[in-house]
This record gives structure tokens, C-alpha cells and sequence, in this order.
């Protein structure tokens, strides 16, 4: 039980006031920024750098792993209340948030996700303080076949996301993935796609521009010319005593997704290449899939909202660990955090548990308080964003347009994008009256970036042969499940087919 | 709607055939030892839309989907003017960032959607178009510095001033 | 009571930077605006460590008036930076940290229409070289045994890279061009990637920047084999050159921070005396040596010539590399 008596030293080094202190600053701090579209814990994070030379490393790392978290648990606030995934990581949480939100119920989709992200990153800190170096090895032994394994099984656990429209979806999706091209090949090492010669394109189409214009502008607009500019959300006051039904009614019907979340975020948050966001939209698809009551998921289930956000918190603290243990940074944020240990003087890799135990325990420890601290926080501010909600939508639709051009800047810092999303809402408008399903396509500018590369990748060290993801121990049985369960629903409706034929 | 969808499945497939056409820049084929080409994944991908574009309008000529049906047009006269106003006060929001800034748009923007569109009082129309561009100055230049676009030379002297106050 | 040294040491290591003479500085010309720090790479990789770095203790001892404002832009290879500092708006307020891209992107990529020899130098920071990693469990100990595996597995040796014309695909092609050697490159969007790979053994070896593979040599992982710097590093005084073996090829990626085209010679001066007082900083010649970067001080004459002949260089190893695939 030697790692007990390492983590009881490391939980009391930050209940140390001065830690204690920065832990509560960072979480509010993170939760802001968090809960702003466009930015999230990579930006609270950069600033916070330089001021982490005025204290020690261990306070320094732990108040900027509480900003991590802090924004971790704010990505959700946005995606309830202005209806804008202002993460990656939060995309899946709006399927079922707004929904809520529009219900009148954001205080129950908001409760839901702090109370799911509490569990997920407190489950996840377990697995950390328990597995690490294990999970550090099960890390190393995904390259890239496996990975790109792992993205055919994210895709296939959406099959069943998309509409009724088959040929509608499939263009989504495709639209998604070819937009996820443009910009630059690293493979060939050449300019590809840089669409009508306009050097704006050489960057690429980043998730976040396509996110904000479907849903901040596209879905906003959408809604003011259904609703006759006439909608009225019923977003009814918070107390107290609603706070606690709430919470009640968040375990009971939110503790299966909470619980597929937890455990699936984490594990896809360890691999280095896949991080956060896929692991969300894998723990809502799979939610969804072992459902009783699949027609509830895009419609307002606690469930929906449960999944992802448990398995966004899980898998951040997930790729806090091949961060420490391999010096391999799963994610933006977990990349600077990276520099910020550099600028300390520590060498993260796998003599870091060992050289420096206080500072890896003080950190851990950390973990949990912050943990903590996110879930009260968050609580305490739910009312203000409900009463957000509140608002007549005259006051709050304009205002969801400025946040999303400015956060869309902040995020992209280039005029060029600011354009794109304004297109990309137009579009969305006239694609969303047609009835195109438009989340396929926003999951799979998310994945893509993930799933080309490593496809190449493996296909290189195979020297062109696709058995090789037949082959390999790990990558074998993952991409025959995921070939099952893309095959599933045609199997299911060829079949319903033929009985209907037959009858 | 019946001549909008099939209107927009044909925009999709123009559009399929120019990404076709523009990832042919790089190898397309499957290069023998070394797996797809640089051009594979998007030219492949967009030759998929197009087909999904065929299927779409082979539906709207079955008649399948709910709009090919609909007799309704696809949008009455409150809503294309709701798409103009609302939409076109989006275009013109981001048209202005680069003459007077982002800070300065922001609040033309919100003076007119909240007066014109949404005919809130003057004095509440001023104090959210006033303070709220003001605020997020200070939360995005000061707190998270990150520079917003400051438009052409003129607001120059006005974004010096703010600098001494923050700096 | 590790931290609490370290914190001393990271205290005085401060309050010696802010006793440089900061106030001494030209007074005749400071920056009115926030400074554009452009970062030529995404977030994670060693151009962006440097470059935050170079931010942090610009902040934490309030050396400019106004703060620096990091943003990445490295969509392109660098191309996106490149533009973004030729269409600078305000030259005087926009600097950028760079890497070789800085050569090579401008080189591969001619539509662009970017002159790099325009730009503005202002400090060199140092350069870091190149180091020929492999696994522990290869068994391979010297780099003539590397050859000889390399030769024996007839193109099935893979090794893992940043991609082709980037800065270890030169390396690679020089190194195989050299010893005739059959390499199967996987090219990965990122060091801190290729790292992990071999760390996987996914790839076999890989060429790399020593910083980014230093966690595993501590932890007796890697195995490094050969140094493409000018003399034996002396963080690795066993590790052979490829000067030593014959071939007079050395091959650094530049460290440096340069000016938007265009700026004035009193901004230019300003920076040139923050950057080197930066680079004369206790916290920064710490970074040098625990990274093992070399330094390579030169003033604004001496970087456009070496400019010059880094853009020559780069072409003649470019093409090189062009003629081979």
C-alpha cells in the first residue's frame, strides 16, 4: 500500500492553503473561460503560464490543472445554455443539452453534466493513482493501425446518429471528412485542397469554425425564423429546493451514461492521438446504443448529457497521463502544460514518478480537490446561467452572435474564418430546412484529422497490404467490431425489409 | 421546397465535382507499397457526395423525402425577411470588423438587432451596445490576451488610449 | 525538499533578470501596441515550447511595455506564419519564432511569393541539432550496426518522421543518399508523435531533436547513435558525429526570433535588446544546456548572410530530396 501513503502526502500537499487557495481561483477562472465558446482550457492555460514562475512547481501545476478543469466542466455551460459546443470535447453534450435547455429544463441538463464530470474525473483519478505505469505501456502499444481502429469504432458507435435520410447523412458525413482535408497533407508534406486558390485555406478548416457557424449562427437563426422570433424558453427560476429535485432526478436517470462515460472516456483519453473528444462521442454513442430507450437520446435525455460529459472530464484527466509518465502531450492544453514543466526544470517521461514522486503526488492529490471544488462551484453558478436563460431572446440571440464571431476569432485569429463561419451558418440554415442531419458532419471534421493519417500511416508500414488491421493483436478485434456494428442496422433493415416484403 | 431541394442537391454536386477536380492535384490512385495517395481520401470522399447527390435527387424524383412533396414555398415573406434582416445583420457585423474593428462592430450590431429587430427601449439598446464591447476589451485584450482585429487606421488613437489604461 | 530549492533557485534566477538593466534600454522607441508573437508550429512541438518560454520570462520580469501575445499559426508547414509576417499590419508590433521551415516552406511552396531575406533578424537564440535514436530492445549499439540492420532488412527498416522536407526527412535522405540505405518513412504530424512511436516500437528509429527524446535516453529507452552537429554534444560525449565518420554534413534547426518585413530600425533595436537580454538570461542559458541546444550568437550582418546560405543550403537538400522520391 505504498501508493496510498504516496497519495495521502500528496492530498495534503494541496490542501496547503497557498494550493488550496490557487485550486479554488483556477477552477472559477477555468469554468469562465470554459463556458465561453471558442475558448477552452488551452487558452486559460497559455495565459496562466508566465504567472507559474512566481510559484513553486507544484503549486504552479496544480493551479493550472485546476484551470484544466475548471474548463472541463464549463465546455458543458455553453453547449446547455447558448446551444455552441465551445470544445471539441463538449460537441456530444449539446445533442441532449439544448434539447433540455429548450425545455425549460437547463438547470436539470446542467446539473446532470457537473455531477457526471464529478464522477468521471474522480473515477478517473482513481484509475490514475492505481494503473498508471500499466496504462502508460497499454498507451505505447497503439500506433497507428490501432488507432485508426479505434476511429472506425467512434464512427461506427454514430451510424444510428443521422436522420432518417440515408443519402443525406452520408453526404454529412463525407462533406465532413473532405473539409477535414483541406489545408495540408503532412504525409506528402504538400498544399492540398486549398479551395479556389485563397491562401486563407492553407490552414485548414479547424472544428471550431464549422461548430460555430452550424450552431451558433445556422441553428440560431433556424430557430428565430421557425419560432417567429416569437420563442419563449420557460427556464424557471432556481431554488434551492429545485436544485435538490434536480439533482436527484440527474442520478437517477443519468447514472447509466454517467457510468459507460467514466470508464470509456478514460480509456480512450489515455492513447495519445485519439484524447477527449473522441472518447465523449464514443461514450454517447455507445450509451445510445445500450439504451432501452434509444428514440430518447437527441431529444432531452439525461442519459445523452451524462455520456459525454463524463467521459470528457475522464479522459482529461486520462491525458494528464501519458503527459507525466511519457512525456507525450494527448492534447493542446496538455502540450503547454508539458512546456510549463519544461520551464520548470522537470523532464516529464518515465523517470518522473521516480525522480520527482512529491511533485507527480502533489499533482494527483490535486486532481481530486479539484475535483471537488469544480462540483461546487459549478453548482453555485448554475443559477446564474439559467437566469441567462432567462433573458428575452431578442436580448439573448444577438447576444449569441457576437460570442460566437468574437469567441470564432479568438479561437481561429484569422479574419478568414470569421468568414467561413458565417458561411458555413448560412448554409446550415438552408441544409438544416432540408432536412440534413448536420452533427455527422461536425463529428467528422473532429475524427477525420485523426483517422486519414493513421490510415496512410499504417498503410505505409504495411507497404500498402490492409490486413494489416486484421493482424495486429489489438487493432484486429477492434476493427471487427467495428465492422459488425457499421454492418448492424443495414443487416436489421434488410431484414425488416424482407419481412415486410413477406408479409 | 420541391425545387429547393433539388435545387441544393444540385449546388452539393457542382460542389463535389469542383473538390473532385481540385484533389486531383494530388495522386489519387493507390500507389503500389506505399498505400493512398495525398489525393485518396478527398477525391474518393467527394466522389461519395456526389453519389449521395444522385441518391437525393433520385428520391425527390420518387418523391421520398418530406420537402420533395411540399407545396409550401421555402420560405413565406416573414421569413425571407427574418433570413435578411437577421442574416444580412450578421454579414454586415463581420463586413465592419475590418473598418472600425471588432469592438466597434460588436456594438453596431447590437444597437441594431436590439433596437431595430427587437425594439427594446433606447436606453437599454445603448447601455448592452456601450458596455458589453467595453467589457469584452477588457476580459479578451487585457485578461486573455488576445489581440481582436482593430480595423482600418483611424481607430488607431482610441485602442493606444485603452492599451496605457490596461498596461 | 527538491521543490522548495528549486524554488529558490527559480526566485533568485528572477529577481537576477529583473536586475538587468532593463530601464537602461532605449527609451527613444517602445511598443505602443500588444507585439504579435507568432508561432511558426502548433502547440506542443519544440518551436512552441521555446516560444513560450521566451514569453514567460519576458512576462515574469515585465521586459516590454506592452505584453507579447503568443498565437500559433502553423497551418501550411509555416506557410500561414510566413504570410501573416509578409502582410504584417503593423510591422513594428509583429516578430515571430521560427524553425527551418522557415527555409524549406517558402522553398517548396514558391506560390507563396515569400522572400524570407526580407524579413528582419533580431536574436538567435541558438540552434539545436540532430540526434539518430533507436529503441534499447533493437540491440543496435553503434551506428555502423544500424547501417548494417538497415541494409539486412532491405526497405522493411521504418523509421518515423515530421514528413517529408521537413527537417529530419533531410537528414534521413542525406543519411541514406550517403550510406545507399533502403528507409521505410512514416511521416507524423508532430515530434513529441515519432517519440512516442519508438518509444512504442511502432518504428524502428528515428532522427530527432534531443529535446524531445531526452525523458526516454534518461530513462535508458533510447539509444542514441550519431549527432549531425558540427562537434560531439556534451550532453553525449560517447555519441559520434557524421563529421567523425567522414561526410561533412552537419544539420541544426534555428531557434531564432525574427521581424515582420519592414520594420523600422528603432523597433528593431528594441527587440534585439530584449531578446538578448533574455538570451544572456541565467533562465534561459539554463534552457540551453539542460535541452543541449548550442548557441550560435550572431548580430543583424552576420544572420542575412547566414540567411544567404541557409536558403542555398536548404535548396541544394531539397532538391535532393526531390530527385530521390
Amino acid at each position: 500500500m505504498e501508493v496510498l501513503s504516496f497519495l495521502a502526502d500528496g492530498v495534503l500537499l494541496a490542501l496547503e492553503p497557498i494550493n488550496i487557495m490557487l485550486i479554488l481561483i483556477g477552477v472559477t477562472v477555468g469554468l469562465f473561460i470554459g463556458a465561453m465558446p471558442g475558448l477552452g482550457s488551452v487558452n486559460g492555460v497559455a495565459i496562466l503560464l508566465p504567472i507559474t514562475f512566481l510559484v513553486p512547481p507544484g503549486s504552479a501545476i496544480i493551479f493550472l490543472a485546476a484551470i484544466y478543469y475548471g474548463a472541463m466542466y464549463g465546455g458543458a455551460i455553453s453547449s446547455v445554455t447558448l446551444g455552441i459546443p465551445g470544445a471539441s470535447t463538449a460537441v456530444a453534450t449539446t445533442f441532449d443539452g439544448r434539447p433540455l435547455a429548450l425545455q425549460g429544463r437547463a438547470s436539470l441538463a446542467l446539473v446532470t453534466a457537473a455531477i457526471a464530470s464529478f464522477v468521471g474525473g474522480t473515477v478517473a483519478t482513481v484509475f490514475f493513482t492505481l494503473f498508471a505505469p500499466l496504462l502508460a505501456n497499454l498507451a505505447l502499444s497503439f500506433g497507428p493501425p490501432e488507432i485508426f481502429a479505434l476511429m472506425l469504432l467512434a464512427f461506427a458507435t454514430f451510424v444510428g446518429l443521422g436522420g432518417d435520410d440515408i443519402p443525406k447523412t452520408i453526404f454529412s458525413i463525407c462533406f465532413g471528412l473532405v473539409l477535414a482535408t483541406v489545408g495540408f497533407d503532412t504525409i506528402s508534406g504538400e498544399p492540398r485542397l486549398v479551395l479556389f486558390e485563397i491562401d486563407g485555406f492553407l490552414r485548414g478548416i479547424g472544428f471550431i469554425v464549422l461548430a460555430i457557424g452550424v450552431y451558433g449562427i445556422g441553428e440560431m437563426l433556424w430557430t428565430i425564423v421557425e419560432t417567429r422570433g416569437e420563442i419563449t424558453t420557460t427556464n424557471p427560476k432556481m431554488t434551492a429546493k429545485g436544485l435538490a429535485a434536480d439533482t436527484k432526478e440527474a442520478v437517477k436517470r443519468g447514472w447509466k451514461g454517467t457510468t459507460i462515460g467514466s470508464f470509456l472516456g478514460f480509456f480512450v483519453g489515455v492513447l495519445p492521438a485519439a484524447g477527449a473528444t473522441p472518447g465523449s462521442l464514443m461514450s454517447y454513442g455507445v450509451a445510445k446504443m445500450i439504451s432501452k430507450r434509444p428514440e430518447e437520446y437527441g431529444s432531452g435525455s439525461p442519459d445523452g448529457v451524462a455520456a459525454p460529459e463524463a467521459a470528457n472530464n475522464s479522459a482529461s484527466t486520462g491525458a494528464m497521463l501519458p503527459m507525466l509518465t511519457l512525456g507525450i502531450p494527448g492534447s493542446p492544453t496538455t502540450a503547454i502544460l508539458l512546456g510549463g514543466m519544461v520551464i520548470w526544470g522537470l523532464t516529464p517521461g518515465p523517470r518522473l514518478f521516480v525522480d520527482e514522486s512529491e511533485f507527480v503526488w502533489g499533482l494527483i492529490g490535486s486532481f481530486y480537490i479539484s475535483n471537488v471544488a469544480s462540483l461546487l462551484i459549478n453548482l453555485a453558478f448554475i443559477p446564474l446561467f439559467v437566469w441567462m436563460l432567462r433573458m428575452p431572446f431578442t436580448i439573448l440571440a444577438p447576444l449569441i452572435f457576437v460570442l460566437s464571431i468574437i469567441g470564432g476569432f479568438a479561437a481561429a485569429r484569422s479574419m478568414h474564418d470569421i468568414w467561413l463561419i458565417v458561411i458555413f451558418g448560412l448554409g446550415a440554415f438552408f441544409m438544416r430546412k432540408f432536412d440534413y442531419p448536420l452533427a455527422p458532419a461536425v463529428l467528422a471534421i473532429v475524427l477525420g484529422p485523426i483517422a486519414e493519417p493513421t490510415l496512410r500511416q499504417s498503410l505505409l508500414l504495411s507497404s500498402g497490404d490492409p490486413s494489416i488491421f486484421f493482424t495486429r493483436p489489438i487493432a484486429a478485434p477492434i476493427t471487427i467490431i467495428a465492422i459488425i456494428l457499421i454492418l448492424l442496422p443495414a443487416f436489421k433493415l434488410l431484414r425488416r425489409k424482407r419481412e415486410l416484403v413477406e408479409g | 421546397m420541391r425545387q429547393g431541394e433539388i435545387s441544393l442537391a444540385g449546388l452539393f454536386a457542382l460542389f463535389s465535382l469542383y473538390l473532385m477536380w481540385k484533389a486531383s492535384e494530388l495522386p489519387i490512385g493507390y500507389i503500389r507499397g506505399t498505400g493512398p495517395g495525398g489525393g485518396f481520401w478527398p477525391f474518393w470522399l467527394s466522389f461519395v457526395m456526389l453519389l449521395s447527390c444522385g441518391a437525393i435527387a433520385w428520391n425527390w424524383w420518387r418523391g421520398k423525402s418530406p420537402a420533395s412533396t411540399s407545396r409550401e414555398p421555402l420560405l413565406d415573406a416573414f421569413g425571407w425577411r427574418t433570413v435578411i434582416l437577421v442574416g444580412g445583420g450578421v454579414v454586415a457585423f463581420v463586413a465592419l470588423i475590418n473598418v472600425i474593428s471588432m469592438y466597434g462592430a460588436i456594438a453596431i450590431f447590437l444597437a441594431y438587432y436590439l433596437r431595430f429587430l427587437g425594439r427594446h427601449s433606447w436606453w437599454l439598446t445603448l447601455a448592452i451596445a456601450i458596455l458589453l464591447p467595453i467589457g469584452l476589451f477588457f476580459f479578451f485584450e487585457a485578461a486573455m490576451l488576445i489581440s481582436m482585429p482593430q480595423g482600418m487606421p483611424f481607430t488607431q488613437p482610441f485602442f493606444d488610449v485603452m492599451y496605457d489604461i490596461i498596461y | 525538499m527538491k521543490l522548495t530549492k528549486r524554488l529558490f533557485l527559480g526566485l533568485a534566477a528572477s529577481t537576477a533578470m529583473a536586475a538587468l538593466p532593463v530601464t537602461a534600454m532605449a527609451e527613444d522607441w517602445s511598443p505602443k501596441r500588444p507585439i504579435d508573437f507568432t508561432i511558426m508550429a502548433g502547440p506542443g512541438g519544440g518551436a512552441d515550447q521555446i516560444a513560450r518560454f521566451v514569453q514567460s520570462v519576458v512576462e515574469a520580469n515585465d521586459m516590454t511595455t506592452r505584453p507579447l501575445v503568443p498565437t500559433n499559426r502553423g497551418g501550411g508547414s509555416g506557410a500561414e506564419a510566413l504570410l501573416h509576417m509578409k502582410d504584417a499590419r503593423d510591422a513594428d508590433h509583429t516578430i515571430m519564432v521560427t524553425l527551418n521551415s522557415f527555409y524549406t516552406t517558402p522553398i517548396r511552396q514558391e506560390a507563396l511569393g515569400v522572400d524570407i531575406e526580407t524579413f528582419t533578424p533580431i536574436t538567435m537564440m541558438g540552434v539545436d541539432p540532430f540526434v539518430l535514436w533507436v529503441h534499447k530492445d533493437s540491440g543496435i549499439t553503434t551506428f555502423e550496426q544500424y547501417i548494417e540492420q538497415v541494409r539486412a532488412m532491405d526497405g522493411e527498416f521504418v523509421m518515423g518522421g515530421t514528413g517529408s522536407g521537413q527537417e529530419d526527412s533531410i537528414v534521413i535522405a542525406f543519411m541514406s543518399g550517403a550510406y545507399g540505405l533502403d528507409i521505410k518513412y512514416i511521416p507524423y504530424d508532430g515530434g513529441g508523435a515519432v517519440a512516442k512511436d519508438l518509444a512504442g516500437k511502432q518504428i524502428m528509429a528515428t532522427v530527432n531533436n534531443p529535446a524531445e527524446a531526452k525523458g526516454f535516453y534518461e530513462a535508458g529507452e533510447f539509444v542514441p547513435l550519431l549527432a549531425f552537429s558540427d562537434e560531439r554534444m556534451p550532453a553525449y560525449p560517447d555519441v559520434p558525429t557524421m563529421k567523425e565518420k567522414g561526410h561533412d554534413f552537419s544539420y541544426y534547426n534555428q531557434r531564432a526570433i525574427v521581424g515582420a518585413p519592414g520594420m523600422s530600425d528603432e523597433a528593431a533595436d528594441y527587440y534585439r535588446q530584449v531578446f538578448n537580454a533574455v538570451y544572456e538570461g541565467d533562465a534561459w542559458q539554463g534552457y540551453l544546456t539542460s535541452e543541449s541546444l548550442s548557441p550560435l550568437p550572431m548580430n543583424e550582418a552576420e544572420t542575412r548572410a547566414y540567411w544567404t546560405t541557409q536558403v542555398e543550403n536548404h535548396r541544394e537538400l531539397l532538391s535532393a530530396l526531390g530527385g530521390e522520391s
